[in-house]
């Protein structure tokens, strides 16, 4: 790395708690959804879903449609097959994956329920919905394929009947010493099955896609509510086949993703599709209950675990065998999710031998696609679930246990089992942090008393000790698991002649604030006031490069980005500031974005002077060239590991069922932060999805394959009354992969929680003889498995 | 069609609309105030939450029919003379939001549930705030904005914002 970019940078903004310049037009509804834009002559584009699980498709008729008052124009499936291609999958991890054709509307066979049948567009929204109930289609009913393990039956009927099988890809990992020797000389071996139930993301913002036309010069301008303008682009171009360069995409205002708008969506090249058929411009918005079918899916996954450990609680040996639900098709990143958690399971625990396998299973649902955490939501669950589990076993206190098997802060940096190198930590400094705030000690005491007095309200502690990879990811890495892209951001920097700064990102925020954390970032480098900033995002013409937001990477790739780049600005200015004070540039000082002569603070110029100057380009140095601005193009050394300790006291009423969360403490390390109340509200908004999968949500199929939990009416997003008020704290250990030394932080609380929650109902409950209650911890299902464990413990007696 | 004569944020309007129309489809389509948002479609979520007649209702559950006569005011009109109103300084401040979606819901149901408590505990806001859902926020940082914002006294005043500093507002944590 060159010495321009490892100079020292005053911080002055970075670490400052400053308010979001994002704010000003959210909290006075002076907004830009897509669902906001109109364009003269706007028409609106309906799509009528199949109402079966499976079926085969023997006849659609749109004309009936066509005669609807307001109606412009109906198609069929096969009406527009010809020059649409299939959705991408961008993440094929095997070389022999099963990889069916996905068309972005069904033509002969329908394979979820909501898989799109018909599309109608009207000159109202009202009007294309009407149109909907007059497409006549007949279906022929096949039989759904719900369960994992069913699908995999030689006889199971299968979801894509030319493939053969419902087997998507097995995917195997084998690390270490040999699994089965090792287990063949551990004390103790315990073997559990957890199950992920199916999540729907819920952003609170439902997609929604405009595509405008420019008819005569073939080129299209298209706003989605996607977190992914770059490789939506792209991606748009191959399906249906507009040119790359003369397609725009925007993302303009998009209101939460939580990876459910990092996606390539049918309804997205429908609606490009439509408007270029028709030549004019057409809208498309989802009702929340038709993004229920039509927006991906998270988690679905079941886990089989076994650990192999000493009798003094020395982990030997880990073994994971994963089944995860593809759901119908494969989607932009589906088949590589499970993967993200393959290299999560071992954590932060050092171990002799890692097996690993993940199989991929075709069902009648809704695709499953990225959903916050990933994978790695899943990997923690399974690994904090069973360490609970094995210090039960060996009657150890669950921290005690931990702390025989972690990574010690002076092991660092260290290569796990699975392989990542984990560049820093330190576990005990965030778990003793945690313990005190939590108040462990005390609270051990009180849940004793209560379970020798036999109280019906039981206390349980929940302990998880997590970890993470992210930052996806450098590139090589990308390659070798088969990501067809690769994982580098862009920034650039331009220094306007009045002295004002404009930053363009290649990252595409959805509610994470870069415009202010960037500000920061760039303040700080070049001198300039904060306010002096703009952060330009979220369109493919003003952003021209970039790799967007997901997997927790935009602050360690996009944001070191801005910080090399505003580097390169600083450098440039440099060399115009020594020309026009007739100094070298090692005779430089340059500090608040000021230069002066060392030996005589006299001889300055601002930053913005150098900006000017440049501008008018009069005095530059021979053979500058007129420009101080600057891009830099970062390609992540490595992957980022936040860490942290996450504690729950959780009360649950034994006559009941009913859970409350008493306390929840997490001591995060997420590395340097640069802004403190943005890094804390991510904290909480992931905590409160990790706890919302521990207690409140699921999807949930009949056995025909019909979404029970079809609207937000039956499917619990938990409200303010639902969630504790948190305690957050935080550690510091900076990443020792990049400049900035920060770690990523959007997931943390999701991956985290989860596993909390669920140990400490099981917790209070194990002096019943409970040891497992599934996901989500509903009064019920808190209740049976009391009523199981008594009975067992009777029959027993 | 239905005659309606609606005051929306101040200005009154008359329009012919369907008997079916939707408020909130009558604000965002008909008369451009797209800064009340939907959600959803089962009166769920609460974003589209907007103020008839000094009730908070949600205005994907009112037909613009029944809004005849009435007084609307949606977040667009919160603000007087560019004065932020007290809620949205205290969502600002304490950073109550980040995709935002929410946001005009929350506050205009907020501003409801401090009409009603005007010093309300953390419980009741939560409870007050139930019938609108954050995805972002884990919904600490809106009670406490709500509870800042209470601090103020009338949550109907407009202006005279609590001058806290904006980074003493929120907590530290310890490094």
């Amino acid at each position: 790395m060159t010495d321009q970019l490892t100079d020292r940078v005053d911080q002055r903004e970075v670490g400052r708690a400053r308010p979001r310049k994002e704010d000003a037009r959210l909290v006075t509804g002076q907004t830009n959804w897509t669902d906001n834009i109109t364009v003269p002559g706007l028409l609106h584009m309906a799509i009528l879903r199949s109402p079966m699980a499976h079926a085969r498709i023997d006849r659609v008729d749109v004309a009936p449609a066509r005669e609807r008052p307001g109606v412009i124009a109906a198609f069929s499936g096969r009406d527009l097959a010809e020059g649409l291609g299939s959705l991408p999958c961008a993440w094929p991890v095997t070389e022999d994956i099963v990889l069916p054709d996905h068309p972005p509307i069904a033509v002969d066979e329908v394979r979820y329920a909501g898989d799109p049948v018909a599309v109608v567009v009207a000159r109202d929204r009202y009007a294309a919905a009407d149109a909907l109930e007059a497409v006549e289609v007949d279906y022929t009913p096949l039989p759904p394929v719900l369960d994992l393990e069913d699908a995999l039956a030689d006889d199971a009927p299968l979801v894509h009947s030319d493939k053969g099988t419902n087997r998507c890809y097995v995917w195997p990992l084998a690390t270490g010493l040999n699994y089965d020797e090792v287990r063949a000389r551990a004390d103790v071996v315990l073997k559990r099955r957890y199950t992920h139930q199916r999540l729907i993301p819920n952003a609170m913002e439902p997609r929604a896609v405009v595509v405008s036309p420019q008819a005569a010069s073939g080129e299209y301008t298209l706003y989605s509510a996607t977190q992914i303008p770059h490789i939506l682009r792209i991606m748009l171009s191959v399906v249906t086949g507009v040119p790359e360069h003369k397609l725009r995409v925007i993302a303009p205002d998009v209101g939460g993703g939580f990876g459910s708008k990092l996606q390539v969506y049918g309804e997205e090249a429908l609606a490009l599709a439509v408007a270029r058929k028709l030549g004019r411009p057409v809208k498309w918005t989802e009702s929340r209950s038709e993004g229920y079918l039509a927006t991906h899916h998270g988690r679905a996954q079941i886990q089989d675990i076994e650990v192999a450990a000493t009798r003094e609680g020395k982990l030997l040996g880990l073994k994971v065998d994963l089944l995860a639900d593809m759901g119908a098709y494969l989607m932009l990143v589906t088949p590589g999710i499970p993967i993200l958690g393959a290299f999560m399971y071992p954590a932060i625990y050092k171990m002799d031998a890692y097996s690993f396998t993940c199989t991929g299973v075709f069902t009648t649902k809704t695709p499953t696609d990225a959903y916050r955490g990933a994978g790695r939501p899943e990997a923690t669950f399974a690994i904090e679930r069973i360490m609970d589990e094995l210090a039960a076993e060996l009657d150890l206190d669950p921290v005690e246990l931990r702390r025989r098997n972690w990574i010690e802060h002076n092991e660092f940096p260290y290569t796990t089992i699975a392989g990542l190198t984990y560049d820093s930590g330190n576990y005990e400094a965030a778990t003793e942090k945690a313990l005190a705030r939590f108040g462990y000690d005390d609270l051990r005491a009180e849940q004793q008393k209560r379970n020798e007095s036999g109280d019906a309200v039981r206390l349980g502690i929940g302990v998880s000790t997590y970890t993470e990879m992210c930052g996806l990811a450098p590139s090589r890495v990308l390659r070798d698991l088969r990501y067809a892209a690769g994982g580098w951001e862009a920034a650039s920097i331009r220094m306007l002649p009045t002295g004002k700064v404009e930053v363009v990102t290649g990252t595409s925020p959805h509610g994470q604030g870069h415009v202010t954390s960037w500000s920061q970032i760039a303040a700080d480098v070049l001198g300039v006031p904060f306010e002096d900033v703009e952060v330009l995002h979220g369109d493919t013409l003003t952003s021209p490069q970039g790799m967007d937001t997901y997997g927790s990477r935009s602050l360690v790739v996009g944001g070191a980005a801005v910080h090399h780049a505003a580097k390169k600005v600083v450098a440039k200015a440099r060399k115009v500031a020594a020309h026009l004070l007739e100094a070298s540039e090692g005779d430089l000082d340059f500090k608040d974005g000021v230069f002066s002569v060392k030996g005589s603070p006299e001889a300055r110029k601002t930053i913005q002077e150098i900006a000017f100057e440049t501008f008018s380009s009069h005095d530059l140095p021979d053979g500058m060239e007129p420009t101080i601005n600057a891009e830099h193009l970062l390609d992540p050394e490595n992957f980022s590991y936040p860490h942290g300790t996450h504690l729950c006291a959780v009360e649950v009423d034994t006559e009941t069922g009913h859970v409350r969360i008493r306390s929840y403490v997490c001591v995060d390390d997420v590395g340097r932060v640069i802004n403190p109340m943005i890094v804390e509200g991510q904290v909480h908004g992931g905590l409160a999805q990790g706890i919302a999968q521990a207690l409140y949500e699921e999807a949930v199929y009949d056995e025909e394959g019909n979404l029970v939990s079809g609207t937000m009416a039956d499917y619990l997003v938990p409200g303010a009354p639902d969630l504790p008020e948190f305690v957050t704290d935080r550690t510091e250990t900076p990443a020792a992969s990049n400049p900035l030394g920060v770690k990523g932080v959007g997931e943390a609380g999701t991956i985290a929680s989860t596993p909390a929650v669920v140990n400490a109902i099981v917790d209070a409950l194990r002096p019943l003889g409970v040891t497992d209650v599934p996901m989500p911890c509903a009064p019920q299902r808190v209740w049976q498995a009391i009523r199981q464990a008594r009975a067992a413990k009777e029959a027993t007696v | 069609m239905t005659r309606i004569s609606v005051k929306v944020d101040g200005t009154t309007y008359e329009d012919d609309v369907e008997p079916r129309l939707l408020l909130v489809h009558y604000l965002r389509d008909r008369l451009g105030l797209t800064g009340t948002p939907v959600g959803c479609d089962t009166t769920n979520c609460g974003a589209c939450t907007v103020d008839l007649d000094g009730e908070s209702v949600k205005s994907c559950t009112v037909l613009a029919v029944q809004a005849d006569g009435c007084a609307v005011t949606t977040i667009q009109g919160l603000a007087t003379d560019g004065d932020w109103h007290p809620l949205q300084k205290a969502f600002h401040e304490q950073h109550a939001l980040q995709c935002g979606f929410c946001t005009p819901g929350m506050i205009m149901a907020a501003r409801d549930l401090l009409e009603e408590n005007p010093h309300p505990t953390a419980d009741e806001v939560r409870l007050g705030l139930e019938g609108n859902l954050c995805r972002c926020t884990g919904y600490q940082n809106i009670v406490n904005a709500v509870l800042a914002a209470a601090g103020n006294g009338s949550a109907h005043g407009t202006g005279s914002g609590q001058e806290k500093g904006q980074e003493t507002s929120v907590k530290e944590a310890a490094v």
